[in-house]
Formats: C-alpha cells, sequence, structure tokens
C-alpha cells in the first residue's frame, strides 16, 4: 500500500499538473496561446503564422515538456556553449530553433515571399519606390521612442523594425541583435500587420480629403517579360553592392522573384512559392512561439514593446500617405494618396485597404494594382532598413 | 551597445536617408531600364518593317458549325481556329487583351474552338 501511494505521489510530483502552478506566469501564457490561437483560428487574424506561434507558446509553457531551454541558448550566446550543446541536450523546439537563430527560416521565407510576388506595378511605376522609403519612417519614429524608454540601442533597433510590417525581416534583426525579444517583437509585429485593416483606415482618413482619395489612376504601361527577369538581377547586384548587410534578404527575395520570372524554373518557383514556404513557417512560426517563455515573456518590456509597435505602424503609415499627399500635388492631381500607406510592406493586406479606402471615396476607383507598387517596394525598404541597422548594431 | 537620444536622432535622420537613397537610385535604374527596353522595342519593328510587306491573306471560307473540329486555313499567327470565323476570333482575342490589360502582339493564341 505504501509502495503504491509513494507512486502515486512520484507520478503526481512528474506531472506537469503539480508544477504547473510553481509559476503563475505560465499559466498567463497558456492563456494567451488559447487567445491567440482563438484570434488565429476563429477571427483569422494571419492564421498561418499565429496558429504556428500561440501553439509553440503553449508547448513551452506547459511545465515538464522539455521543449525548449532558454538557459542553454543563453550559454550559446556567452559563448560557453556550442551548437553541438543544442542536439546533446535540447528539446525539439531547441533544434527547430536553430533555423531562426541561423536567420535560415526568415532568409528561406524571403525565398517564398519573391517567389509569390509580382514586382511587375513596381517596374510599370517606379516612383512607387519613393512610396516605400517614406512608409519606413515608423520604424525610425519608434527606434527613437525606445531609446527614450529605455531601451539599449540594439533592443530600440528590433523594436523599430515592427514598422516595416514584414514579419521575416524582424525575425531576422530581433534574432541577431536582441534575441531576448524575439518572441515580443514577431507577436507584436505579426498581430499589427493582420490588423492592419483596423489600424490604417481612420489614419488614411484623416490625412486625407474626401477629393484626394476619389483620384482615380492611369492605366499602368505593360512591364516587358525581359525587364521581369532583369529586375532581380539588377537589383541584387546594385543593393547588395551598396549596402552589403542586406545580402542575405534581399538576395533571397530576388532569387525567388527571378526564379518566378526567368520561366526555366517553374518547379522551383512552384517548391519554393509553396512546399517549402509552408514547411519553413510551421518550422518558424512554432519555435519563435517557443521563445515566450513565461518569466522572461511577460515582463514591462513586452508591454513597451506591444505599445511601440503600434506607434511603428502608425507612423510608417503616415510617412507613406504624406509622401503620397506630396506626390499628389506635384503630379497636379494625377497620383491617388491612399496608395502611400501601402508602403508599409505587409503584402498585399496593405495595398488592399488602399483599394477598399478608394473605392469607398470613389465606387469607380480601382487602386489595387496602382498601391501593389509602394506595397512591394515597402519589402525592399524594409530589408535596405534592416540592413542598416544591422551595419550599425550588428 | 546604449545610445543617447542625441544619437539615435542621428541614426534616425541618416537611416531614413539611406533608404531614400537606396530606393531613389533603384527608382533610377528602373527609369534606365524600362527606357532601354522600350528603345530595343522601337529599334525591332523597324527592322522588321524593312522586309517587303507581306501578302493580304486570302478570305476565310465560310464555316459550317456540323463540320466539327476543322482546323481553320486561316489564322492570327499559330492560332488554330477549330469551327469559329476569323471575325469571332478577332473579337475574342481582343476582349481577352482588354481584360487581361495587355497588348495583342504580347499575347500568343494557341487555338480557339467553340464549345458546344
Amino acid at each position: 500500500m505504501g509502495a503504491l501511494s509513494e507512486t502515486l505521489v512520484n507520478l503526481w510530483q512528474s506531472s506537469g499538473f503539480s508544477m504547473l502552478f510553481d509559476d503563475w506566469r505560465n499559466l498567463i501564457m497558456i492563456v494567451l496561446a488559447c487567445v491567440l490561437l482563438y484570434l488565429g483560428i476563429v477571427k483569422k487574424f494571419e492564421p498561418l503564422l499565429l496558429v504556428g506561434i500561440a501553439f509553440g507558446m503553449l508547448l513551452t509553457n506547459l511545465p515538464g515538456g522539455e521543449l525548449y531551454h532558454p538557459e542553454l541558448w543563453d550559454a550559446i550566446m556567452d559563448g560557453t556553449k556550442t551548437y553541438g550543446a543544442v542536439l546533446a541536450e535540447g528539446g525539439l523546439l531547441d533544434i527547430l530553433y536553430i533555423g531562426v537563430k541561423t536567420s535560415v527560416y526568415p532568409c528561406l521565407i524571403f525565398l517564398g515571399v519573391g517567389a509569390m510576388t509580382d514586382f511587375g506595378p513596381l517596374l510599370a511605376n517606379p516612383k512607387s519606390l519613393l512610396l516605400g522609403a517614406a512608409a519606413q519612417l515608423g520604424i525610425y519614429c519608434a527606434f527613437i521612442l525606445a531609446v527614450v524608454l529605455g531601451f539599449n540601442g540594439n533592443e530600440a533597433a528590433s523594436i523599430g523594425i515592427i514598422g516595416g510590417a514584414d514579419g521575416p525581416t524582424a525575425i531576422f534583426l530581433t534574432t541577431i541583435l536582441a534575441p531576448h525579444l524575439l518572441g515580443a517583437v514577431a507577436i507584436a509585429a505579426y498581430s499589427y500587420m493582420a490588423l492592419i485593416p483596423l489600424i490604417q483606415p481612420p489614419i488614411m482618413r484623416a490625412l486625407t480629403t474626401e477629393k484626394e482619395r476619389q483620384i482615380k489612376m492611369d492605366q499602368m504601361r505593360t512591364v516587358t517579360k525581359k525587364e521581369r527577369i532583369i529586375f532581380p538581377i539588377v537589383v541584387v547586384i546594385f543593393t547588395v553592392l551598396l549596402l552589403p548587410s542586406v545580402a542575405p534578404l534581399l538576395g533571397m527575395l530576388m532569387l525567388g522573384n527571378l526564379l518566378r520570372e526567368c520561366g526555366v524554373t517553374e518547379r522551383l518557383s512552384d517548391t519554393a512559392q509553396n512546399a517549402l514556404m509552408n514547411i519553413v513557417t510551421i518550422m518558424l512560426s512554432i519555435s519563435v512561439g517557443a521563445t515566450t517563455v513565461g518569466n522572461r515573456f511577460l515582463t514591462a518590456s513586452t508591454l513597451k514593446i506591444v505599445a511601440l509597435g503600434l506607434f511603428a505602424f502608425c507612423f510608417s503609415t503616415v510617412g507613406g500617405l504624406l509622401l503620397g499627399k506630396l506626390m499628389c500635388k506635384l503630379s497636379g492631381g494625377k497620383i491617388n494618396p491612399l496608395i502611400g500607406s501601402a508602403g508599409v510592406s505587409a503584402v498585399p493586406m496593405a495595398a488592399r485597404v488602399s483599394q477598399v479606402e478608394g473605392q469607398r471615396a470613389n465606387p469607380t476607383n480601382y487602386l489595387l494594382m496602382h498601391a501593389m507598387g509602394p506595397n512591394v517596394a515597402g519589402v525592399i525598404g524594409s530589408a535596405v532598413a534592416a540592413g542598416f541597422l544591422l551595419a550599425i548594431f550588428g | 551597445m546604449t545610445v543617447t537620444l542625441a544619437e539615435s536622432l542621428g541614426y534616425s535622420i541618416l537611416g531614413i536617408a539611406i533608404v531614400f537613397i537606396m530606393l531613389a537610385l533603384l527608382m533610377g535604374v528602373i527609369y534606365a531600364m524600362g527606357k532601354a527596353m522600350v528603345q530595343s522595342k522601337k529599334q525591332q519593328p523597324a527592322k522588321a518593317a524593312a522586309p517587303e510587306a507581306p501578302a493580304a491573306p486570302a478570305p476565310a471560307p465560310a464555316v459550317d458549325p456540323k463540320a466539327g473540329k476543322v482546323p481553320a486555313r486561316s489564322s492570327l499567327g499559330d492560332v488554330d481556329l477549330y469551327t469559329v470565323d476569323d471575325r469571332t476570333a478577332a473579337i475574342l482575342m481582343a476582349i481577352v487583351a482588354d481584360k487581361m490589360g495587355a497588348p495583342l502582339n504580347e499575347l500568343r493564341f494557341i487555338s480557339i474552338t467553340e464549345i458546344q
């Protein structure tokens, strides 16, 4: 009888239930994971990423699972252990996290993004690139504010990049500059990207007049196949020579695009767009979610990051809109300033918001293709901004 | 790396300037590329127009809808017409080009068949 009770006690003590109340923060994180799962599954907020992140969050905060060991990664950062220790001592999520830590996943995601992106609207209207640049304003505004709030340079840069509205870029930069903030930055970035249809329209209406929103833009010129093929090659040569730190992201983005456009690698393009993208998305999302261990995630810093992320998104939208207004004036009313807000990457959500707002003001207005130019320019712009921050703080 | 407010302002101004400069230069490159393409496109028809003009095609025979999949004798480029007369084919191709927003000379039609 005594042996049986001892066995039961041992069983209880080794179960996660007995450890569940050891740290109240784990419980909060489990609830938060369930809320994110609800938002992803029911409300369809960036479900492809959010469901994986939330599930990783759930797994890492269930006591006893031993799937992810933040202290192991601290030791690797300190140089007291090597990556070999991850294979010897780590759990499943530690092993998957190597892909985040080495920036392999964000770069492979960019390969898929490149294969899925049509740069035609950008080639047809190269001025879109300026809108994509202006919509990076939020990155730097949030960076300044983060410094004011007490974050160091590396942390502030990682927080600022949320304003680029580009998940892989944010993960790429944060992993290198401030890995301890990765969970908060990734969740803030993807959550706000999902909330773009709610965040942007009030700002768009506040900064533009009804007359400006009604502007119909001229049809774009046709882009030749040759231009589409030359574009990724020219961009990669040009940007990497100018700012070598953008090479991993822009290199992969443009390789993906070349696979799409060259016409002789259809199978590779298809794999990059679908199978590879899906596999990497699963691994990236679950391992990013795993970094949100309760005792490290539930801090005042996380709340500040969430607030700064929203601030960054808003200011990026403002930057794009203000330049859009200026271009509208300079072009004699030929450019609808609403397309400026699409410069905040978040492809194609931000372009769709421009289309919806344009059509609300004028039901015969079709801005989608015009907004896709700044939208894809924003992807390049945020990668350049990340490259700059990496060059300064990396 | 600790950063002061003044430094953060400096980095921010430099950062946004670099993003603008990079993308503005890229814009210039794309404009130049576009111009070069348009130029080469203009030269191509000029070269093509140099040889003597092709003879006018023979009029298309009347199409019998009951005849089944019989390729039309006249076609536009490589397009094969099955139980569709030239006029209908031309209208269809114009509609497709219009809907796609692409000039007709950049589209390639393989065949047009009337589905009965």
